[in-house]
């Protein structure tokens, strides 16, 4: 439930624009209500918008219907459906939404606490007359992340998913059309942290970027093994802190490689700067493919 | 817990076929490798289906092993739990199936 304004029970997740601060309520159906609350003015006369705009994508699956009949049994009807299918299928529409416009867009996974906010808080700041960033924020109750964000310099939208655990894609697109990026920009949309289900639900992203930091268990590549093996960078965050603690770094990589032999490591620090350069190189690499595959 | 997400959309999608009639039976397909766990889904199952089409319907469920191509000696690989190495000790797997969610069959109740 939304921490603003309470107003959606019954909703899946909210989106919250920082720099309007209008609110978009999209149920459990797919439905979308758009309003603004003037927090001023307590009259509460919602004028909601109910601008359902009923682009819910109605599968047309193919359910063959070979119908067995096995006498007073019941009825088998073979369905062959991909249960995620809903879900798949948008990811896909804002997948090739992204590639259109030349978009590099990174779905950033990590526990809650591993320092994902001030990572893009530094690169944003280091980035700024280099990359347009956009950020859609996604956490249960709050917009204290997009704000950050946006005091850092960049769009930011908050989706709030309520008790949700994770991101979905028709959610990311309500984000992006809030945000309206520019044609080449980098999207990051910060998933809610928890390195369990957003490993299942595809967002349209070109890349998904794990972080750990080394702060937790130098195990939890292999504790975690589904967001490692999804991901194709980790982000080792935190690393000034090494001196202090007893993690080990090497048995960290190892593990990772263990459950996904193809995985970028980059070790860095999102406080003192260090090794933040390599993600940047490896940031413009990547924005730079989204545009050459724009036209391929 | 995503099992619950996961439940909900497989009641909608049965219900949505089923139209109006009653649901006796449904038969899932889970890869081993899908990050879905078969007791969680029952769980769920039992908790959404109430107040539908479904209600007391029998939840099946085939669990699919994994299978993977070795991309170090091409040897074919069973993938029975998600970190595996392949017999000649090389981990780079190349997934072919395991991650399997789908809905195979419903049985509905004779008319």
């Amino acid at each position: 439930m939304c921490g603003t304004c309470g107003c959606q029970d019954g909703n899946k997740a909210t989106v919250t624009n920082l720099q309007t601060g209008e609110h978009t309520h999209i149920d459990a159906g797919g439905n979308i209500t758009t309003h603004t609350h003037d927090h001023d003015d307590h009259h509460h006369d919602h004028d909601h918008a109910h601008d359902h705009p009923h682009d819910h994508d109605h599968s047309h699956d193919h359910a063959h219907t070979h119908a067995k009949a096995h006498g007073n049994v019941g009825t088998t009807i073979a369905l062959e459906q991909a249960i995620m299918q809903k879900n798949d299928a948008l990811a896909e529409r804002n997948r090739a939404w992204f590639a259109g416009r030349e978009i590099l867009a990174l779905n950033l996974v990590s526990s809650p606490g591993s320092g994902k906010t001030t990572i893009l808080e530094r690169t944003i700041i280091d980035n700024k007359n280099k990359t347009n960033i956009y950020v859609i924020e996604g956490d249960q109750q709050t917009a204290n992340d997009a704000q950050r964000i946006k005091d850092s310099g960049a769009p930011a939208v908050q989706i709030n998913t309520g008790t949700g655990c994770h991101l979905e894609a028709d959610m990311v697109m309500e984000g992006v059309k809030t945000l309206k990026p520019k044609p080449g920009s980098v999207i990051m949309i910060e998933n809610v942290g928890n390195l369990v289900c957003p490993a299942l639900f595809d967002l349209g992203e070109a890349v998904k970027v794990a972080i750990l930091s080394v702060t937790e268990g130098e195990d939890k590549p292999i504790k975690y093994p589904h967001m490692f093996q999804a991901s194709d960078v980790m982000l080792l965050n935190k690393i000034d802190l090494l001196p202090h603690l007893n993690f080990d770094v090497e048995k960290c990589l190892d593990y990772a490689r263990q459950v996904n032999p193809h995985i970028k490591i980059i070790q860095l620090s999102a406080k003192t700067g260090e090794g933040m350069d390599e993600w940047y190189d490896w940031l413009k690499a990547q924005s730079a493919k989204a545009s050459e595959q724009a036209f391929e | 817990m995503h099992e619950m997400g996961i439940m909900k959309s497989v009641v909608s999608i049965v219900a949505e076929h089923a139209k109006a009639q009653k649901v006796k039976r449904v038969l899932l397909e889970v890869g081993k490798l899908s990050a879905v766990m078969p007791d969680a889904l029952h769980f769920c199952f039992d908790v959404i289906a109430k107040g539908t089409v479904l209600e007391g319907a029998k939840l099946e469920i085939i669990e699919v092993i994994g299978q993977a191509k070795c991309r170090a000696c091409g040897q074919e690989v069973e993938l029975h739990q998600i970190v595996t190495a392949c017999a000649c000790g090389s981990r780079d797997l190349e997934r072919l199936s395991g991650a399997e969610l789908n809905i195979k069959e419903m049985e509905l109740e004779a008319a």
